[in-house]
C-alpha cells in the first residue's frame, strides 16, 4: 500500500543513494555512454526533493506525479523522459489503486518501454524493472534479486540508448541506468523490512 | 501565415539554431520554434525548452522533428502535457523539416506535406 507518507520517504531515500553514487553512475557511464548519467540524475533528484518538500500533495499520486515532473524537466538526458514516462504511469495507476504496489511498478515498466521501446536484454534500465517486477509478483522480491539484475547487464550487448552506438564495445561494463534503477528499488525495499 | 506550424528540437543548441535559420529563409511565412541541449546548456534535450518552443509557436498544429532518439522521447513527454496537436515525425532531421518547411510556406495541404515527408522516413 502506497502512502503520502511512506511514497515520499521512499523516493528520498532514492535521492540519497544517486547522490551518494553520482560519481558512480557518471564513471559507468563514461564507459558506455557520454559520462552524464550521475550528473543527470543528480540534477532530477535535487529538483525532485524539492518538488516533494515545496509541493501539495493530498494522495501518493501526487507525489509521483510531482516526481515526474521534477524529474522529467531537470535530468536532461534520455533517462529523463524514461524516469519521467515511469512515475507517470505510476501515479496514474496508483489514482486508480494505490494499495496494489506490483501493479504500480508494473505500469512504470510499461511506461518505460513506451517510452523507450526497449525489451529486455538490450542493456538498459528495462533490466532491472522487469526482473524486479517479476519477483515482487511472485513475492520473492530481495536485494539479491536486484543485484544480480544490474550485474547480469555486464555481458549484454546494447541495442538501444547511446550505448548502442558502441556495438560490441558496449559489452562488459554495467548499464548505468539499471544501476540508477536498482537504487530506486533498493530504497523501496528499505521501507519494507 | 501557415497554419500549421513547426518545431525543432536537437540535442545541441547551435544545431536546433541553425537548423532554424536554414528554415526560416526558405520559410518566412511558416512559425518556426526550437529548443536544443538542456538549460544549461549542455548536450542533451530539456523538457522545459522544448514544451516553451510547442507554447510559442503561433500554430496550434505542430509538425515536430528532432535529431536522436532522447530529443525524441522528450518531445513525446512534452506532447503529453501538451493542449495542441504536436506531430512527430521519424525522418532525417534535416531534410524532412526543410521538406516541410518549403512546402507548407509554398502553401502546399497537409496532405501534400505528409506525402513527401514519408520516403524521408529513416529512425
Ligand atoms: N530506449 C531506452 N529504453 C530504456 N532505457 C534507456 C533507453 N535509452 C537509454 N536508456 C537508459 O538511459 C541510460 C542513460 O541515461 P543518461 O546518461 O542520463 O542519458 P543519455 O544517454 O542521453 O546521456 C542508459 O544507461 C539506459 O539504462
Ligand atoms: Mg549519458
Amino acid at each position: 500500500m502506497l502512502t503520502v507518507e511512506n511514497t515520499k520517504a521512499w523516493l528520498l531515500r532514492f535521492a540519497e543513494k544517486v547522490e551518494a553514487n553520482k560519481a558512480h553512475l557518471s564513471d559507468l557511464d563514461s564507459v558506455i555512454g557520454d559520462g552524464d548519467h550521475g550528473n543527470n540524475m543528480a540534477r532530477g533528484i535535487k529538483a525532485m526533493q524539492e518538488a516533494l518538500e515545496s509541493k501539495e500533495a493530498s494522495d501518493p499520486a501526487d507525489v509521483l506525479k510531482n516526481a515526474s515532473m521534477a524529474l522529467l524537466s531537470k535530468i536532461g538526458g534520455a533517462s529523463g523522459p524514461l524516469y519521467g514516462s515511469a512515475f507517470l504511469d505510476m501515479s496514474k495507476q496508483a489514482k486508480e489503486d494505490a494499495s496494489d504496489v506490483s501493479a504500480i511498478f508494473r505500469a512504470g515498466l510499461s511506461g518505460i518501454q513506451k517510452r523507450g521501446k526497449a525489451e529486455p536484454g538490450e542493456k538498459t534500465m528495462v533490466d532491472v524493472w522487469h526482473p524486479v517486477i517479476k519477483a515482487l509478483e511472485s513475492g520473492e522480491l530481495t536485494t539479491d534479486t536486484i543485484t544480480d539484475a544490474v550485474e547480469a547487464t555486464k555481458p549484454l550487448k546494447a541495442t538501444k540508448g547511446r550505448a548502442s552506438y558502441l556495438g560490441e564495445r558496449s559489452i562488459g561494463e554495467l548499464d548505468p541506468g539499471a544501476v540508477s534503477s536498482s537504487y530506486l528499488f533498493e530504497a523501496w525495499l528499505e521501507g519494507e523490512d | 501565415m501557415s497554419e500549421i506550424g513547426i518545431v525543432l528540437s536537437s540535442h545541441v543548441s547551435e544545431l536546433a539554431e541553425g537548423v532554424y535559420k536554414l528554415l526560416s529563409e526558405t520559410a518566412p511565412k511558416v512559425s518556426i520554434t526550437y529548443a536544443g541541449g538542456t538549460d544549461d546548456g549542455d548536450i542533451g534535450s530539456s523538457f522545459d525548452a522544448i514544451t516553451q518552443a510547442i507554447e510559442e509557436n503561433e500554430a496550434d498544429h505542430i509538425l515536430s522533428f528532432y535529431d536522436l532518439g532522447s530529443a525524441k522521447m522528450t518531445m513525446e513527454m512534452a506532447i503529453e502535457y501538451s493542449d495542441k496537436t504536436v506531430e512527430l515525425f521519424d525522418v532525417s532531421f534535416v531534410e524532412g523539416a526543410y521538406t516541410a518547411a518549403s512546402l507548407l510556406s509554398g502553401g502546399a495541404d497537409y496532405d501534400r506535406v505528409i506525402e513527401q515527408l514519408k520516403p524521408l522516413i529513416i529512425k
